[in-house]
């Protein structure tokens, strides 16, 4: 059974205040398909993406989200993720002292102990070879991984590092928040290419993006622009088109009316 | 009327008198000038009151929960000569590989188990038990103990270190001589009661030396003090690296003198772990006495449950050119209770000296506390000295992160805890002792 994504009329902001950041978000994400979500800065895309993934710095006042069937809401960050949640961070935090390896490691082992309390994890030579391919496949320097996680990481290779966690964690759904920024041309190629040779039916993508051109790699099934909080628009991958042609102009003046500033 | 638990309102001293000393000094058939080092010690012991809490380096350290009755009476005293399979495996793994130049195991202050590769003893290098080396080598310990680094004028501790000391090492190193391979002492306190180990490390020029000390003893029921003294002599042009490794019981009070003294160009990296004990209040002071001399202190230190630590370190800039650099890590949880003090300080128009010093604090309770107190003291205008100490607890950002790859939150507490320590485990130069300070910060962290 795919393991949609569901999410219905939430509201959320930031733990403690009480204006709401998200103003009633409806969207639905089957695994196989690829949707684009645009908008402007400050209009809520990065904070959706963390309420969904369950950082605990939000708060949830209305709405549900379901994923293949579960509430989420019920699920902790790591819960969300062994259901096959991703989420590729605009700002990945560094992590003092934790190497590359030792965290996916860590994280692959999280997860085949969560299937069998009794499994003693993926064996060394065998986590090794399979990190190798994989930042092999992302043209990373193997001695990435014997690097604190982020610590000194240009943007650029944070970025990387983000999609070889999406290619060794392999989830349902991901979202990746502005991945493509802050990449050069070729760096952009190798990770779209990334996501695309990971793209097939059992891989639902929600690509947060401001750009076209990673849009012309990661072709989109559907666009959509979230203003104030809110979905306002979707449609198909012309609509990013129209959006690259002539910024948020149109979208503000429709809805703002909609959305009070 | 509420029944209110008090400490003892005036300090008790440990029940030792200068007969214990005579009787130690005569069952070690000591030379005459050490008998005497221990009687001089002695008179300035008695001379000086037991420290309190009214004295500004004791400020913040209350050891009135000792029962000196348990903890002070000479644990060498008592029993039978111990066996060396009380001691951990891992206690005595050599350092690396299969490999060590040396090793020096004292269980109870009794010298038990002794070995010295020809290898290294035919460069010239001499490694024993102290009191051997008073003997052999007396001109040179008659010259050295407690003459330079640490002295029993330091203070109560250090004089009751110089009228008591129970037991000890002597490295030498003579000029222009490598010790290729490290050397390292145990020392395993099974008793309760007081031992007073010492270690006297002389580095000439030009020479060096890797040595490692573990002090270690297993759970026990009473109390026991463990009253010591470090002294690192690092010549002109000379490297030491030094690694000192603390785990005693939970009864034990440690109460610890520390003094590396270094010459012209010379360089010493200085390692220290401070894991165990009820409480221990340490004195390390690193004096760079010769121009271009270098020294690297490093300490890690985890208190848990009721514990106190009590560091203070002293970087003395005593010639120009001189450098330092300083970096503590440590971690409190439960109710435990940290003290790291520091200060750089220069002689008058010290030049181009460059002293660095940082102690990061992470909290890992509410209940905990943990004090970091900088301090510099320069008198020269070419210089480039900074210190700080810094406090954080486990940032939820970094927590969220971490689960959000599906690590469960106990297990990005640990990633995070081990991590914060990394960078100094890492300064730690083998890999099985790495291991095993590894270990024990997790055990502490899941306790
Ligand atoms: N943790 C937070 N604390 C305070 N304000 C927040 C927090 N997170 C988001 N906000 C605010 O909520 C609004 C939406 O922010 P969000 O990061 O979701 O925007 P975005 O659409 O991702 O923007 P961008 O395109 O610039 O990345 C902004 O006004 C932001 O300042
Ligand atoms: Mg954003």
């Amino acid at each position: 059974m795919g393991a949609t994504l569901e999410i219905r009329n939430l509201w959320a902001g930031v733990e403690g205040e009480e204006d709401a950041i998200l103003r009633g978000v409806d969207l639905t994400i089957q695994q196989g398909e690829v949707h684009a979500l645009m908008g402007p800065n400050g209009s809520g895309k990065s904070t959706l993406a963390n309420v969904l993934m369950g950082n605990p710095a939000y708060e949830v006042t209305e709405g549900e989200i379901f994923f293949g069937g579960e509430d989420l809401m019920e699920m902790e960050a790591d819960e969300r993720s062994r259901a096959g949640l991703f989420l590729a961070f605009q700002y990945p935090v560094a992590i003092p002292g934790v190497t590359v390896a030792n965290f996916l490691r860590q994280a692959l082992n999280a997860r085949l102990k969560a299937e069998d309390p009794e499994s003693k994890g993926i064996s060394v030579p065998q986590f090794v070879r399979l990190l190798q391919g994989k930042m092999s496949q992302l043209k990373m320097d193997h001695n990435f991984a014997g690097r604190y996680l982020n610590e000194g990481f240009s943007g650029g290779e944070k970025k990387r590092a983000e999609i070889l966690q999406l290619a060794t964690l392999e989830p349902k759904i991901a979202i990746l928040d502005e991945t493509d920024s802050g990449l050069d041309i070729d760096a952009l190629r190798v990770v779209a290419e990334g996501v695309e040779s990971l793209k097939g039916p059992e891989l639902g993508v929600l690509v947060i993006t401001h750009y076209q051109r990673i849009l012309n790699h990661v072709a989109p099934d559907f666009v959509h622009v979230m203003y104030g909080g809110v979905i306002v628009e979707s449609g198909g991958p012309e609509l990013a088109l129209r959006l690259e042609d002539e910024g948020y102009d149109w979208v503000r003046e429709k809805h703002e009316i909609a959305v009070p500033a | 009327m509420a029944r209110v638990r008090r400490r003892q309102a005036t300090l008790a001293a440990p029940p030792v008198s200068e007969e214990d000393l005579r009787q130690l000094s005569a069952r070690n058939n000591e030379p005459a000038w050490l008998l005497n080092h221990r009687l001089e010690s002695w008179e300035i012991y008695e001379s000086l009151p037991m420290p309190t809490l009214q004295d500004e380096e004791w400020r913040r350290t209350d050891y009135r929960h000792i029962r000196w009755e348990e903890a002070g009476p000479l644990a060498t005293q008592n029993g039978a000569r111990p066996a060396i399979d009380v001691i951990p495996k891992e206690n005595l793994a050599p350092l690396i590989g299969e490999e060590q130049g040396g090793l020096l195991v004292f269980v109870d202050g009794e010298l038990i188990r002794y070995e010295f590769g020809d290898a290294l003893a035919q460069q010239g290098i001499y490694f024993a038990e102290l009191q051997q080396a008073s003997q052999e080598r007396s001109e040179l310990v008659q010259r050295y103990f407690m003459q330079k680094a640490v002295l029993p004028t330091d203070g109560k501790f250090a004089a009751l270190h110089g009228a008591l000391w129970t037991h000890g090492v002597f490295l030498y190193v003579p000029p222009h001589v490598v010790a290729e391979l490290p050397l390292h002492v145990v020392n395993y306190v099974t008793k309760p009661g007081a031992t007073l180990g010492h270690v006297l490390v002389i580095v000439e020029e030009n020479a060096q030396a890797t040595l490692l000390v573990d002090y270690a003893s297993p759970p026990g029921e009473k109390q026991a003090a463990y009253i010591g003294a470090t002294e690192l002599i690092v010549g002109d042009a000379a490297n030491l690296r030094y690694v000192a490794l603390q785990d005693w019981n939970r009864q034990t009070f440690e109460f610890s003198h520390q003094r590396a003294r270094v010459g012209r160009e010379g360089q010493l990296d200085w390692i220290v772990g401070t894991m165990g004990t009820q409480l221990t209040k340490a004195h390390l002071e690193l004096e760079l006495d010769g121009r271009g001399a270098n020294g690297r202190m490093s300490g890690f230190f985890f208190a848990d449950d009721d514990q106190h630590f009590d560091l203070d370190t002293q970087q003395n800039h005593n010639a120009p050119l001189t450098s330092t650099d300083l970096l503590f890590k440590g971690a409190a949880k439960d109710v435990a209770r940290t003290v790291w003090q520091g200060m750089i300080k220069s002689l008058p128009n010290m030049q181009k000296i460059d002293g660095y010093q940082v102690c990061r604090n992470l909290l890992l309770s509410k209940d905990a506390r943990m004090d970091g107190i900088p301090g510099l003291e320069i008198e020269a205008d070419d210089v480039a000295c900074s210190h700080a100490a810094t406090f954080g607890t486990l940032e939820e950002e970094l927590m969220f992160y971490l689960m959000s790859r599906g690590i469960t939150r106990p297990q990005a507490q640990l990633m995070l805890i081990d991590g914060f320590f990394d960078e100094l485990l890492q300064r730690v130069p083998f890999a099985r002792v790495r291991d095993r300070l590894q270990e024990a910060i997790e055990a502490k962290i899941l306790s």
